[in-house]
């Protein structure tokens, strides 16, 4: 499935990804150095040992009955304590190393959090949890392991590389000309494999996110899916989706698994050349033999991290795919800013108007036509009428979970543009048909709306929605853990437990959709004293199909094919024989 | 790893030959350097032109490492394609699983711990897979090679050798006994940032709406500064090996300089065997190295592979009991038999009943209602009907039979359902009512039609084919239930189930839907769970639960004079 957004499709842009995961890392700049400067340091111990080692050996060498033992252990010590000290060295630089990757991701994963709740609500009903998930799960992990490893890797043989090569200028700049033609031949191969790859990575990063997003479709749908022996089905497009997962992973490896060997060649060829050039170089004694083994030594210190380099390409070049992804995620267009000047809705007096409204969630399919309806302060406004009659669309533009494509949406006669977004949803609590509870306790979950609740207050609109006494027969009554998926809290109880959470919320608009539909008439009888309590002196919007709830509403709007086609009171309304009496009378049929 | 390594096995022929051929690769690799030496110490300084000698030596270095290239890319491309095959199966075997899992074992992983385990976890598993292949036979080369090369040259020097790798091998597994357990750890943490992630995916609008994104952001930052703390914890143990195996190897070296000292003035070894050691013991540290790399990765991959293994090795719940006669016609069609059920979760045993003394009888092409109040135990009824989950004490009864002497699939393709939470999938509206079943355009549009959404079907330009969105979000919350009965009727059901599926339908369209019922399905058994009186008073049997426990029975008419929590339904209903 293709990203489903408003991000328009640019060509890879990996200059661009670079510099964005340099700015990510760069916060850890000092950290970095620091791992350099150690990481220089341990180099060099590790060119100290040996030539310790080589001295003690020098030492050995005196021959039968000869050897100075003192001397001997001389540079014994000495070797110990490089060694000791450059273990030490590594470890710590390995720590370092970790927390810094670690931080890093943590920090691409908080963004992402973040910028998701800056995305438009639509964007959510458009693309599947799974993908979106996928990238902080598996995107994100990729690119910390690549630094992780990786970067340690090519951070710390930079010095080998680089003073191999200097070294090799030194004894002989006629034979480093070699380089000349094998790092052309290397570098060469490895960028035009990641032409090749990289396109692969990103299909196999996609390819992920489809599997992600539609195992948890399928999983989430597993009873119906039972329950209609579907599993079959499912199972065979599991399959593609399975198939083109392993596929691709399969098919970028088999190119990105080319790199390392071939720079090995290449590296090869270089020491033959070496080889060759300095032989014929000795024969017409420009060179000394010294210098040419001296030399193949070098060049093998200088190839043997390029090598190492080349076997991890692919990994950086995944790693680069998944970083693209996560950046793409995070330059998509967020919910449109609030306007200059927009002001904090403060207070707010509560009358709502909508004037001229017309919208449609996409381009050519209006939904709402030239919409007006006006909510003074406190009154208690209904709204009725068939379903996909567009009542929950125009909570949606209440709640400035869209924007009206033409009209306008008024609080306290202001345009809702106009004022801060969270302000404005600030104003509004509400109650909806679908509830959400979140993992957590049964306390947070009510709390939810209000900073620093008490027990008292938590536990007293608990007890004014009437699931109280459910609470308390929990084992761990208000500290029992609730979520989302886990089967140990039914539909209705969740709705109470959001009543009780708007309860404590306080607003000077509610917004009630549906939001008895799921408790049991005793239950809704029983909590209407809370309700009407809830609902004093606010300006309520309220959905409901059990239309005996609403008769007492100051307004009921008839909404049928997203136009108001009657309004007025219930008498009224009833009185008119129209639309609305129609849909009365047939309750009682 | 029993786990992963049995899924190999089946490729253990394939494995064989591609660890040959990397072992060639390697083997061949070595003798590159030895050419090269060859080169500088005997054809260079040789007299006269070797030029020509020279060139033939570069040539076949050349060749040499052509041919190791090829040898380990096919090694390699061999490893990749078994990784991915291996993978597909693994995946395929969890995902079949899944589907299977009793509604306990769902509730006993939870649905982004199940999701997890497909993904990350498995691409973990492939990694892993993929990489013993390519690293396995190099690593061992050289330190077995290594180590075999010093004995031979000077045993006694090299018995320094079997002090040392036994303290390597036991400070790895030491510290990986520590690392599995972080691992694991680092899993379960992430699965908690997917859920929090998750939670605010979908209750995006809530979380908007009561302005609670700092508080979500914090929340976040919580449990991402855990998952911190947890993964750099598990690394920073793992990676403890390497420097600890180079500062053993270290040590080991110096003290063979020494002991090499002593034997030499002892004239029992020559210096050069010494600085021999220095550039084997260098590779056996390679080696070691490499194996330790090895040994990372399978602490990562084994904490993954573990939990998908868990999953596809859960026993199967709901098994098939065959009863001693088959259907007995003296029962009746559809009975609860004194049935009490609870939930049984881990840990704690001590749960209330979810459902007690559940007793009733159907009759086949009857009609049955449930009512009462919400958590009183009327959707756990049908759990146990379609056994989702088995009755704790009791008999169901489906056609006579003991629901346990069915075949899942049998028992289910007797039921058109729909949930109370029933969701709609991301693909055409035709193959969401099919769904999988015998049921061509034209008995879709039927049911369709039955089902009182063919006005706003017929609307689409593309009808039935209409593609749906995920869970349905393009769609209405009526509209998604219209389609969702459509499902429940499309292949003309024995038993017709709807838990509170009309809740987000007018009054009236939910009448015309009944009265369809009535008169299309009188063969179907239905049974309807509501919340609206009306839905359900004019069956042929009405339920009343409350608290899981049966409180009335009857008709309409009955419990309207002896079922007083009925009555009270009513009144307010009713007004």
């Amino acid at each position: 499935m293709a990203w489903n957004d408003t991000v328009k499709k640019k060509p890879k842009d990996t200059r661009g990804t670079l510099v964005k995961l340099f700015s990510y890392m760069g916060k850890y700049k000092f950290a970095f150095i620091g791992i350099i400067a150690l990481s220089l340091v341990s180099n060099v111990l590790g060119l100290l040992g040996p030539s310790y080692a080589g001295a003690a050996i020098n030492e050995a060498a005196a021959g039968i009955g000869m050897v100075d033992f003192s001397r001997v252990m001389y540079y014994a010590y000495r070797m110990l304590a490089v060694y000791v000290l450059s273990s030490a060295l590594a470890i710590v630089i390995s720590v370092m190393m970790t927390r810094v990757s670690r931080r890093i991701s943590e920090n691409m994963r908080q963004d992402v959090f973040e910028k998701l709740l800056r995305m438009p609500v639509g964007f959510f009903d458009r693309n599947q949890a799974g993908d979106i998930i996928s990238r902080v799960s598996y995107d994100i992990d990729v690119i910390g392991t690549c630094i992780a490893t990786d970067a340690t890797q090519i951070l710390t043989s930079i010095v080998t590389v680089v003073g191999s090569l200097v070294m090799m200028v030194v004894i002989s700049p006629l034979l480093s000309l070699t380089a000349l033609i094998t790092i052309p031949i290397a570098i060469g191969y490895t960028v035009w494999m990641k032409k090749i790859t990289q396109p692969l990575y990103s299909k196999r990063s996609k390819a992920y996110g489809k599997l992600n997003g539609f195992v948890e479709e399928m999983f989430s749908g597993q009873k119906t899916i039972q329950a209609y022996a579907y599993e079959e089905k499912v199972e065979d497009r599991f399959d593609k989706i399975n198939y083109d997962a392993a596929d691709i992973y399969r098919e970028a490896e088999h190119h990105g698994c080319t790199i390392g060997p071939t720079v090995n060649v290449v590296n090869n060829l270089g020491l033959a050349l070496v080889a060759i050039f300095g032989a014929f170089l000795y024969m017409y004694k420009a060179i000394e033999l010294g210098q040419i083994s001296a030399f193949v030594l070098y060049s093998r210190k200088f190839s043997g991290p390029i090598n190492e380099i080349a076997n991890i390409m692919n990994e950086i070049y995944s790693a680069l795919s998944a970083a693209e992804r996560v950046f793409e995620l995070l330059a998509s267009e967020e919910e449109v800013a609030d306007t200059e000047g927009a002001i904090e809705l403060e207070n707010a007096h509560g009358d709502v108007e909508m004037k001229n409204v017309s919208f449609g969630y996409l381009p050519d399919k209006t939904i709402l036509h030239n919409l007006s309806l006006k909510a003074d302060a406190g009154k208690l406004i209904a709204i009725v009428g068939p379903t996909g009659a567009g009542k929950t669309t125009i909570i949606n533009l209440l709640m400035r979970f869209y924007d009206v494509d033409s009209g306008a949406v008024l609080v306290d006669e202001k345009d809702v543009r106009d004022y801060r977004r969270r302000s404005l949803r600030g104003a509004y609590a509400m109650v909806l048909q679908d509830t959400w509870v979140f993992n957590g306790t049964i306390f947070d979950n009510i709390a939810y709306g209000k900073e620093n609740a008490t027990r008292e207050e938590v536990i007293s609109v608990a007890k004014a929605a009437h699931i109280h006494s459910f609470i308390m027969r929990l084992p761990q009554g208000y500290d029992t853990i609730i979520s989302e998926d886990g089967g140990n809290i039914s539909k209705g109880q969740k709705q109470l437990l959001t009543i009780a959470r708007a309860m404590l919320y306080d607003s000077r608009i509610l917004i009630l959709d549906e939001a008895t539909s799921n408790v049991d008439t005793n239950t809704e009888r029983r909590i209407q004293k809370a309700m009407r309590e809830l609902m004093k002196d606010k300006t309520c919007f309220v959905i409901a199909h059990r239309l005996s709830t609403i008769k007492g509403a100051d307004r009921i709007l008839v909404a049928n094919h997203g136009d108001v086609i009657e309004q007025g009171t219930h008498e009224q309304l009833m009185e008119n024989k129209g639309f609305y009496y129609s849909l009365y009378r047939a309750q009682f049929e | 790893m029993r786990f992963i390594f049995s899924h190999m096995k089946k490729y253990r022929g394939r494995i064989v030959v591609q660890l040959i051929i990397k072992f060639i690769g390697t083997t061949a690799e070595f003798m590159i350097p030895y050419v090269l030496e060859y080169m500088l110490d005997v054809v260079a300084p040789a007299e006269g032109n070797n030029i020509v000698r020279m060139i033939i030596c570069g040539l076949l270095m050349i060749g040499i490492a052509v041919f190791v290239r090829a040898m380990n890319i096919i090694a390699n491309r061999k490893a990749v394609r078994i990784a991915s095959e291996c993978i597909y199966n693994i995946r395929d075997e969890l995902f079949r699983k899944t589907m299977d899992l009793s509604g306990s074992q769902v509730d006993k992983y939870g649905l982004p711990s199940l999701t997890s385990r497909m993904t990350s976890d498995s691409y973990n598993v492939q990694n892993f897979m993929r990489m013993i292949q390519t690293m396995g036979v190099r690593a061992p080369i050289l330190l077995i090679g290594g180590m075999a090369v010093t004995m031979i040259m000077d045993f006694g020097l090299a018995m320094v050798l079997f002090i040392l790798v036994p303290l390597i091998i036991a400070s790895v597994i030491i510290i990986s006994k520590k690392g599995i357990p972080l691992y694991e750890k680092v899993q379960q943490k992430m699965d908690t940032i997917v859920r929090i992630m998750r939670e605010n995916i979908t209750g995006i609008r809530v979380v908007k709406a009561l302005s609670k994104e700092n508080y979500e952001t914090a929340r976040y930052k919580n449990a991402n500064e855990e998952m911190f703390n947890s993964d750099t914890t598990a690394s920073v143990v793992m990676s403890l090996p390497g420097p600890i195996m180079t500062l053993i190897m270290n040590i080991g070296l110096t003290v063979v300089v020494v002991l090499g000292a002593y034997r030499v003035n002892g004239g029992i070894t020559q210096p050069g065997v010494i600085l021999a050691f220095l550039t084997y013991f260098n590779m056996i540290l390679m080696g070691v190295n490499g194996i330790n790399r090895i040994f990372i990765m399978t602490s990562k991959a084994n904490a993954s592979a573990g939990r998908i293994a868990s999953v596809i090795e859960e026993g199967e719940d709901l098994v098939t009991v065959y009863g001693d006669d088959g259907a007995n016609k003296k029962k009746p069609y559809i009975a609860f038999e004194k049935v009490n059920f609870r939930y049984v979760k881990q840990g704690d045993e001590a749960d209330d009943y979810e459902l007690t003394d559940i007793d009733f009888s159907l009759e086949k092409g009857t009609s049955l209602g449930i009512i009462g109040a919400t958590g009183s135990g009327k959707t756990t009824i049908i759990n146990l009907l379609m056994r989702f989950y088995d009755a704790t004490e009791g008999k169901v009864i489906v056609d006579g039979k003991d629901v346990k002497e069915y075949k899942l699939t049998e028992l289910r393709k007797k039921f058109g359902v729909v949930f109370q939470n029933d969701i709609i999938f991301a693909d055409t509206l035709q193959e969401n009512i099919a769904f999988g079943r015998d049921v061509d355009e034209k008995r879709a549009m039927e049911a369709v039609t039955e089902a009182r959404a063919a006005d706003f079907v017929n609307e689409y330009e593309d009808g039935l084919e209409h593609k749906a969105d995920i869970h349905g979000a393009n769609m209405s919350g009526g509209q998604k239930q219209r389609i969702l009965i459509a499902r429940a009727l499309a292949a003309k059901p024995e038993i017709l189930v709807l838990d509170d599926s009309s809740s987000a339908l007018d009054y009236k369209t939910d009448a015309l839907l009944r009265q369809m019922i009535r008169e299309h399905y009188n063969n179907t058994s239905t049974i309807i769970i509501a919340q609206r009186i009306s839905s359900i008073m004019n069956l042929d049997n009405i339920i009343v639960m409350d608290d899981g426990k049966i409180v009335g029975q009857g008709k309409h008419e009955e419990l309207m004079k002896n079922c007083p929590q009925y009555k009270d339904i009513y009144d307010i209903q009713m007004n």
